[in-house]
């Protein structure tokens, strides 16, 4: 039902004049964020929590996300964050391969190897991310931010998303600098602003209608990335985590209510 | 001179971009045809990066004059098809690490850009260029002047965010030519 809605949208806007498309795109993205298949996600997430695996066959259950071992409630609100165990910042999916090292006992390449699912397949990280967020429902954005690490992050986050690179010499402030821009018909948020990111950052990770897709915000760096025409970021690396890191700290004060929908 | 950008950089930068890069070589590895020397800053991006878009003037003209440098005019006319370079600058294609080295590329311009009336899916990044040869005129300055925004638009202004699509081999001069006529073609949906 709601994809007839959508194309009839669509229709609409093709036949608009141009200073409605922006009217008809409002209310496609309206349309879009009701009711959402990432809910059905959120209990393969949960199977997966607590499903045995690796060589030391236990379930990520004890993984600690920062609240204490195994507590979920509001675990995601407060990532990223500094990791004594670790001794760095770690973003969700930073700290699920984590767990999957020290508790289930598996290699970083192999619990590594499929981390972006595809059309209806999400991967594992996008499952777990999708039931963890999930528990955060209600909770206010409040990223790490004393420790000196945290505030290191933070700073390198900012920076690279200043940094001009790559073939087409952009920065994340290309496209996200400068209010009411857009991408084709695709509006830009100017993310170092709260205003900005406060709502985007509380919808994070999402299911994406247009593709078929759980994505998460390492889907979102690493593809970012792919369109800068730059190589690619590692997975889970200090890159993506800072980066992370300074949209989520620019977000806090939100309360999160994700995970939702994306166009 | 060199002050103002010292002085630039440690309003904000902290890491500097020198920190960064040696971050992102670690951080990043190469993926088809996008490569690591990508990661590495050109004197426009250290210098932009470093005045957060906002170089001086003085230092501005001088690494613009040395940008125009690169600008290679193809012999014979710089007026291509129109209607090809409609084609052109529909498609997003080209450079990322999932487009096939090779390919030809496309311009991205309507990712930008307001060209055709009849395309509503424009972006609104760069000035709308409706109308661009019936209001600017079409002779020979003018075509060498769009020929060269295109194959490298740092030359004209130093930290725009359009990329140099002729300098980073992103677009053939052929191509280019095309774009042309696309803005300057009386014929072109461009002009109606």
């Amino acid at each position: 039902m709601r994809f007839i809605a959508f194309a009839a949208a669509l229709f609409a806007s093709c036949a608009a004049s141009a200073q409605d498309v922006g009217k008809e795109i409002q209310r496609y993205r309206q349309m879009v964020a009701e009711g959402s298949p990432a809910e059905l996600f959120e209990l393969q997430g949960e199977e997966l929590w607590k499903k045995a695996q690796g060589p030391k066959n236990v379930s990520l259950e004890r993984c600690d996300l920062g609240e204490g071992p195994g507590v979920l409630k509001g675990a995601y609100a407060h990532l990223p964050r500094y990791f004594k165990d670790a001794d760095r910042v770690m973003d969700l999916e930073s700290r699920l391969l984590y767990c999957m090292s020290t508790l289930q006992g598996r290699s970083r390449e192999e619990a590594t190897a499929r981390v972006f699912g595809s059309a209806d397949r999400p991967s594992e990280f996008e499952l777990l991310s999708i039931y963890i967020a999930g528990q955060s429902r209600g909770v206010k954005i409040e990223p790490g931010l004393s420790q000196p690490k945290e505030k290191a992050s933070y700073e390198l986050g900012r920076a690279l998303y200043f940094h001009r690179v790559g073939a087409w010499d952009f920065s994340c402030a290309s496209c996200h600098g400068d209010e009411g821009k857009r991408i084709r018909l695709q509006e830009l948020p100017v993310l170092y602003k709260p205003q900005y990111a406060r709502p985007v950052m509380a919808s994070w990770p999402a299911y994406r209608v247009s593709t078929s897709q759980v994505i998460t915000l390492q889907w979102r760096m690493n593809d970012c990335y792919r369109q800068m025409r730059m190589p690619e970021p590692t997975f889970a690396s200090e890159t993506t985590v800072a980066l992370i890191h300074f949209l989520t700290v620019t977000a806090r004060g939100e309360p999160y209510h994700g995970p939702g929908n994306k166009r | 001179m060199l002050l103002v950008v010292l002085l630039a950089s440690a309003a904000w930068a902290d890491p500097t971009p020198q920190d960064i890069q040696g971050i992102m070589q670690r951080d990043f590895h190469p993926r088809g045809q996008a490569t690591m020397d990508r990661v590495v800053q050109d004197g426009v991006q250290r210098v932009c990066t470093d005045t957060r878009d906002r170089p001086p003037p003085d230092l501005a003209k001088a690494l613009e004059a040395d940008q125009m440098k690169t600008i290679v005019y193809p012999e014979g006319g710089l007026m291509g098809d129109w209607k090809r370079g409609e084609a052109i600058a529909q498609s997003g294609r080209g450079l990322t690490w999932n487009d096939k080295a090779g390919d030809p590329a496309g311009g991205s311009c309507y990712n930008c850009h307001e060209l055709s009336p009849h395309e509503l899916s424009h972006g609104t990044i760069g000035p709308s260029l409706r109308r661009f040869g019936s209001t600017r005129g079409t002779g020979p300055e003018v075509q060498r002047y769009v020929y060269g925004k295109i194959y490298n638009a740092k030359a004209y202004n130093l930290c725009s965010q359009m990329p140099r699509l002729g300098d980073s081999g992103t677009l053939s001069a052929a191509q280019i030519r095309d774009l042309v006529a696309l803005l300057l073609d009386p014929a072109s949906p461009v002009n109606e």
